[in-house]
């Protein structure tokens, strides 16, 4: 029987106690005493969010391949549990061993969203870790952090021994044998780090030391050792077709946000959005191999039992061989009752016989993302998607006896009057009145329009890093701007309108283009008592202002500037293949309302194909435009 | 074809609720790629029902699910291969295949058995088994046993006397007075280090279902014994079904020989 790290009673006494005890099917099970390097992975969100991650998967797989690591898991404990550990004195532990994360040679935490920053000091305090990195003691776990915040890792720069800018499977084995090496050598922890800082993409912040201008701004980025580089190079993958991948991945007892198989089709994007942050630091795309593809999604669904399968990948309507694999999936485990769903597909004939297959057409709806409510808007923000796709994809829905559609947007969007915010009612009118060209007695009920808003912030490494963004008020108002104009159409008993809340918008977009100096209102919020920011019921904005007010931190001067096209960025000293010029080209042409062609249309030398992979590589003689429905796009073989 | 399989559950799985192991199953019942019936429509799930769902932080020697299949094997292989693909902690002990007029065990269910015992690192006066023993013997002397139901809209006095079927101060006691033999207490999934302090039948199912804290709870009040339900561990030894001679457990009820 396995020994668990939590009483009967404390079990019983939180909110689902299987969040705590670990076994799920498929767990890598290994005796602690038989390894040499023990690493537990962290993910700093409640369970279920955590266990629906893919990179932990994927790097927990690959880490255990080896016999001589074992990796772990931790997630944050949830309220209830937090308050029993800090009573008790219980030390936060991991879900394998059951053994305190104290205890392991690494922690490593992911960074997936900013409003996750005080989770990551509740995992370090509950575990017992000194919080500031220079302060940690010869016996501390080595605390690394990855994943997209990791490409602005200032305002937590302080809580980490060290960052890995890139992707997980390809430095980290080198990093685990030299500190193998640094082990058995019994020098002290600087000397790793020293070692660390010298492989490509691992940052050690404090090696480094930002200097700043009076204003505020950063005026020099110092390296204070030899060891460490100037610019720190994300690491790429380049052949996603023969790395790592799970064959059997976890499979949680509790029901968890991502309870099916996840098959990462392509990594990257070839659209280039100019709002999208994964857009520009995954590039360029690399899809994997068909054969790779079926043969996992086979090993997978027989592996976990798991009754769906979905496609991941930023936008997969430019996976090449789409049609094969969906067909292929339908073909192969329909029969057997598995479902299939396909996320983030643009909407054409294709996706419309796919979806009456794979879904009850009654009860799904259809989803666009827009993302601004005029053309004009839309080429701002180079979002390829026109008005005549929408209608025409949703008319040709509606044909199929859809009548469920849902809009995304963004309010805030640099540039953007109210003429555009007044598009987004009408675009969703339009849709609407689609729907009632169809005769009566072809109808299916009435439409069904949910048009949802949500609040732009500007993300570093994006021509817009150096947009200002809008205020609270300037949110709300425009958000009531827009609620009017719903009211107003002709079909407003069709249209839904939901909005996303404006406060921790903001906390997100102080992070999202933070430096250093927030590393200070981080510990002294996480002190007063918060954490869970990005669940509402638990977050505490009064409590922030106070930490902003105590530390002379203003928020304006992270939001409202519109900075200096020669400004020095904290996140600068990180180089990840798109360079700084073509992110400036590119919010010159957001401004001059000029569109730039995808990468498979023609290549805008971002910069990405030093790399040498992926789309930079595809097809370097022949591009022969093919016209697939909808959707152009260019041969490649 | 029906069948119907017992299964333990144990340690770190007392935490599972009921609605997950329901999901387990059918994931096991996929990774063991045992051809299961589906019901139609556009999401078909599969034809699988639990007999009694167990509350969390119980343990089990004795849960019970029916199953329709596509397929067949004997029973034994059959079990072999679900338990291939599940974890230490929930084990096939029984596989059974089941009279195609079989009613749903949910249904069937009549009665249950438990063993209440002293978690480890905890006290109780009840592990003076004398002492336990004559309190037993007079608690089920009494013509009523009358106890404060509670529901969400109110709270009422009920006779639960007539759903204790039988109770003792040990499991040999208990094994005489009810006709029954379990395996040894070494056999049962049961915490090793806990210590058997009561034994009960229980009724149990749609009709009168009547919950062993309940009853401890009851007893402890008797005995004059102040209860702390956090000491006890409550573990289900077996699930009956009524028939004109008696209670029969549920793997042998509506069976089929092969």
């Amino acid at each position: 029987m396995r020994k668990l790290a939590l009483s009967d009673e404390i079990l019983l006494s939180v909110e689902k106690p299987a969040r705590y005890i670990g076994g799920e099917i498929n767990m890598a099970v290994k005796n602690p005493a038989d390894v040499d390097i023990r690493f537990c992975m962290c993910f700093p969100d409640v369970y279920e969010i955590g266990m629906s991650h893919l990179g932990i998967q994927i790097i927990y797989d690959m880490l255990n391949l080896r016999d001589d690591i074992y990796c772990e898991r931790v997630y944050s404990p949830w309220t209830d549990l937090d308050a029993v550990l800090r009573r008790e004195n219980i030390p936060l532990f991991a879900l394998e061993s059951q053994q305190p994360v104290k205890d392991f040679d690494f922690l490593g935490i992911t960074l997936q969203y900013e409003m996750c920053y005080t989770n990551i000091l509740q995992v370090l305090d509950l575990s017992g870790i000194t919080l500031d990195a220079a302060d940690r003691k010869e016996d501390e776990p080595f605390v690394i952090g990855g994943g997209p915040c990791a490409y602005n890792p200032e305002p937590v720069a302080d809580f980490f021994d060290m960052f890995y800018i890139g992707e997980g499977e390809t430095v980290y084995y080198e990093l685990m044998d030299r500190y193998k090496e640094w082990k058995a050598s019994g020098k002290d922890r600087k000397e790793f780090l020293k070692i660390a800082a010298k492989l490509p993409g691992i940052y050690v912040p404090q090696f480094y030391q930002p200097v700043y201008n009076e204003d505020g701004t950063l005026a020099e980025f110092k390296a204070l050792v030899p060891e460490a580089p100037a610019k720190v190079v994300k690491q790429v993958e380049c052949c996603l077709s023969e790395t790592y991948y799970p064959e059997k991945p976890l499979v949680p007892y509790i029901k968890v946000t991502q309870d099916r198989v996840v098959l990462e089709i392509q990594r990257g994007c070839i659209r280039g959005c100019r709002f999208c942050q994964a857009g520009m630091l995954y590039r360029p795309i690399r899809p994997r191999s068909l054969s790779f593809l079926k043969r996992r999604a086979k090993e997978m669904l027989k592996s976990t039992g798991h009754e769906e399968i979905t496609l991941s990948s930023l936008s997969s309507s430019d996976y090449k061989d789409l049609k094969e694999l969906v067909y292929w999936l339908i073909d192969e485990f329909k029969g057997q009752g598995i479902n299939i769903s396909l996320p983030s597909l643009r909407i054409d004939e294709f996706a419309l016989d796919v979806m009456s297959k794979v879904q009850d057409v009654r009860k799904s709806s259809l989803t666009f993302a827009p993302e601004a409510g005029t053309q004009r808007l839309r080429n701002v923000i180079n979002k390829g998607l026109t008005e005549e796709d929408i209608l025409n994809g949703a008319m040709k829905a509606f044909q199929g006896g859809w009548n469920r559609v849902k809009l995304y947007f963004m309010l805030g969007l640099p540039g953007e009057t109210y003429n555009d915010i007044e598009g987004i009612a009408v675009l969703s009118d339009q849709i609407a009145r689609q729907y009632y060209t169809i005769p009566k007695d072809e109808r299916n009920g009435r439409v069904n329009i949910v048009t949802s808003t949500s609040i732009f912030v500007p993300k570093p490494f994006t021509p817009f890093q150096w947009s200002p963004m809008d205020t609270k008020e300037q949110a709300r108002q425009k958000r009531d701007f827009l609620l009017s104009k719903v009211r107003e159409q002709l079909n407003a008993k069709s249209i839904k309108y939901n909005c996303h809340d404006a406060d921790v918008s903001e906390l997100e977009g102080v992070f999202a283009r933070g430096d250093r100096k927030l590393c200070n209102v981080i510990r002294q919020a996480y002190k007063s008592g918060c954490i869970y920011d990005a669940w509402t019921e638990y977050f505490q904005p009064d409590k922030w202002e106070q930490a902003f007010k105590d530390n002379n931190a203003s928020m304006e001067f992270y939001l409202r500037r519109e900075r200096a096209e020669d400004e020095l960025f904290p996140w600068d000293f990180i180089d990840i293949g798109v360079t700084k010029k073509f992110l400036l080209d590119e919010y010159h042409n957001s401004k001059a309302e000029t569109v730039t062609p995808n990468c498979r249309r023609q290549c805008s030398g971002c910069g990405a194909a030093k790399f040498q992979c992926g789309v930079c590589v595809e097809n370097k003689n022949v591009t022969v435009p093919l016209d697939l429905g909808n959707q152009t796009v260019c041969a490649t073989q | 074809m029906k069948a119907r399989i017992k299964f333990t559950k144990a340690g770190s799985m007392r935490f599972i609720g009921h609605l997950d192991v329901m999901r387990y199953f059918q994931k096991a019942m996929r990774r063991a790629e045992i051809n299961v019936s589906y019901s139609q429509g556009f999401s078909p799930h599969q034809l699988m029902s639990f007999t009694s769902p167990l509350g969390i932080g119980l343990s089990s020697d004795a849960e019970y699910l029916d199953i329709t299949l596509e397929e067949t094997d004997t029973p034994n292989v059959m079990a072999d291969r679900i338990n291939a693909v599940m974890n230490d902690e929930i084990r096939i002990k029984g596989f059974t295949y089941l009279k195609d007029s079989a009613k749903p065990s949910m249904a069937a269910l009549a009665a249950c058995d438990y063993i209440i015992a002293v978690k480890p690192g905890k006290s109780s006066p009840l592990l003076e088994e004398a002492f336990t023993k004559e309190k037993t013997y007079n608690f089920m002397l009494q013509d009523k046993i009358e106890v404060l139901k509670k529901t969400k809209k109110s709270e009422k006095l009920i006779d639960i006397k007539q759903g204790i079927y039988n109770m003792a101060g040990s499991l040999e006691d208990f094994e005489e007075m009810a006709a029954v033999k379990f395996a040894g207490n070494g056999e049962l999934c049961l915490d090793k280090e806990c210590k058997a302090v009561l034994c009960c039948r229980l009724a149990s199912g749609s009709v009168v279902n009547i919950k062993p804290g309940l009853v401890l709870e009851e007893f402890c009040r008797f005995a004059g014994v102040s209860y702390d339900e956090t000491v006890y561990q409550v573990h289900r030894l077996e699930m009956y079904a009524e028939t004109g001679g008696g209670f029969v457990p549920m793997m042998e009820y509506d069976a089929v020989q092969l």
